[in-house]
């Protein structure tokens, strides 16, 4: 019935002084997407990590060429998709702000509660993920149970789940749903009660800790030279959040710190993102009840054209500084666009801070990276 | 530091370099071969322009524009903008990447995205799009190659087959 197969004694090749490559990915459970890593292997040390990109790229640079400054701002949603809202703000801010669009109040602080819930929501998901990565199964259902209201609140207020589309240039696309303040008051108070099961189930955990702990150490230094940023840079104490840098939206008006950590391990990522999320609870807790009346959306030209000249616009995504830079003729499309994704900096220290170390470290590692394959490629 | 004083101390370095005040950052242009000596004295002690966090190309179909925008991690509201205009036929410029070592991967994707060629760049290779091999087999890919060369964000990059013109 079967064909009888033949049995291949040596699968791979070894190389000068006993180098083995192996292919990690394009298919590994580990990336979370289509990541292809080529490591070369001295026994179980890593000696070397090659990324080799490209299995999702849709050139969004060049498609965003030939589309409206309306329409392009729907194609950045699919590229870091954890953090569509955060993406869809960096565009619509850039626009107004090339522009000079004036946007209402209740635009901003809806668009900063929905910016901290998602957040949070990227945040549960990476908790799940790269728990499971390490071999914990139970902390990916505690954490989507929480992840799943604040997907229902986005359905909703936004008619889809995971590519919102909500923001557009000006303020928001309808108004919010009528029980929008009190779903998320519940979510607030319910998110509160259950933190503390994470911290008793993953952060206090002997075989977490010591599978995290001084694994993957990233310096200061070499954080800043590799143009680390987001919770990556923070747990290596460098000072990054766009929110405090170069606030925007509603950012200026509420109270939240900024999460440092010195140690630059693993487990030191693990912990920044624990803490930003109790930090993103408080920013809401702030706005919730504070939505000023009036319009969601500002008065706007039915075909925009931004003036000629250049514009950056930076936001913090839930993994780190996301950049828009377009350079515009004048017209209704933008010149060149160029999207610096947090993930792509991220991606390229991996294997600085991989080498030396066992191929078991390199899923901690990975894991607390948080790396979107769709960011990356773009 | 204002804008002022920032141009003064670079035309104490670069005498030749030219200035444009009208975005929101202050963009700081230059000579390709002037780029990389004023890049590291940017770096240095007396600026410490040590975040390179966005590294790019613009084709202007006369010419491609490298822009590299820098600021400080010591003090992050200082934002600067360098430029350097390069030939468009034969693009060339000295790397950044010992200076930063982020602009390693930057370069890599200019590299392969515009055809910029990056001087002394310890492993310039393709590193999202499929390797030249794999274009070399597809012969409509070939033709591209062989006449424009195969640069998918310069301005006249046409692939009949994955472009849709609207």
């Amino acid at each position: 019935m079967y064909n009888e197969t033949e049995i291949i004694k040596d699968t791979t090749e070894l190389g000068p002084d006993g180098e083995l490559v192996i292919n990690m990915g394009p298919q590994h459970p580990a990336t979370h997407g289509v990541l292809h890593l080529v490591v070369t292997l001295n026994g179980e040390t890593i000696k070397k990590i090659e990324p080799h990109l490209g299995y999702i790229h849709r050139s969004i640079e060049k498609m965003c060429e030939s589309l409206t400054y309306r329409q392009f701002i729907y194609v950045t949603s699919r590229m870091d998709y954890l953090s569509s809202h955060i993406n869809n703000t960096a565009c619509a801010l850039l626009i107004e702000k090339g522009m000079q669009i004036e946007v209402p109040e209740r635009a901003k602080v809806v668009r900063t509660i929905l910016n901290e819930l998602t957040r949070i929501a990227s945040h549960e998901l990476w908790i799940g993920a790269m728990a499971m990565d390490l071999g914990a199964f139970t902390p990916f259902f505690y954490a989507f149970r929480e992840r799943e209201m604040i997907t229902d609140i986005m359905e909703d207020t936004c008619g889809a789940r995971l590519t919102m589309n909500y923001i557009v240039p000006g303020g928001l696309m309808y108004d919010i749903h009528p029980e929008f303040q009190t779903k998320v008051k519940t979510f607030v108070k319910q998110f509160k009660e259950k933190v503390t099961e994470y911290e008793d189930l993953v952060t206090g955990n002997v075989i977490f800790q010591s599978r995290t702990k001084g694994v993957g150490v990233l310096t200061t230094a070499d954080a800043i030279s590799y143009g680390c940023t987001g919770p990556v840079a923070r747990a290596s104490g460098v000072s990054c959040d766009m929110r405090k840098i170069a606030p925007y939206d509603a950012y200026d008006r509420v109270e939240f710190d900024e999460i440092i950590e010195t140690d630059g391990d693993s487990f030191t990522r693990y912990l920044v993102r624990v803490k930003e999320m109790n930090q993103s609870i408080r920013i809401i807790e702030q706005l919730i009840d504070n939505i000023p009346e009036g319009e969601f959306v500002g008065k706007t030209k039915n075909v925009l054209k931004l003036a000629k000249g250049e514009f950056y616009q930076r936001v913090e995504t839930a993994r780190g500084e996301l950049g828009v830079y377009i350079v515009s003729e004048g017209g209704t499309t933008p010149y060149r666009i160029k999207f610096r994704s947090p993930g792509f900096s991220n991606l390229s220290v991996l294997d600085h801070i991989s080498k030396g170390s066992k191929i078991g470290d390199l899923m901690a590692t990975m894991g607390t990276l948080d790396l979107v394959i769709p960011d990356i490629d773009r | 530091m204002t804008n002022e004083a920032i141009k003064e101390f670079i035309t104490a370095h670069t005498p030749e370099a030219t200035y444009d005040e009208t975005g929101e950052w202050l963009n700081i242009i230059v000579e390709p071969n002037q780029l990389k000596p004023l890049a590291f004295m940017l770096h240095g002690k007396a600026m410490q322009m040590d975040f390179l966090f966005c590294l790019t190309c613009v084709d202007y179909k006369t010419h491609l524009t490298m822009v590299y925008h820098l600021t400080s991690s010591k003090n992050r509201t200082i934002n600067l903008v360098l430029k350097a205009n390069v030939d468009r036929t034969n693009p060339e410029i000295e790397t950044v990447c010992d200076i930063w070592r982020t602009a390693e991967f930057l370069e890599r994707e200019v590299f392969e995205m515009f055809g910029v060629q990056f001087l002394n760049h310890p492993d310039l290779r393709r590193l999202i799009l499929e390797d030249e091999t794999a274009i070399a087999v597809d012969e409509k890919k070939e033709d591209v190659r062989e006449t424009k060369g195969y640069w998918p964000l310069r301005k006249d990059f046409e692939d009949p087959i994955n472009m849709i013109k609207l």
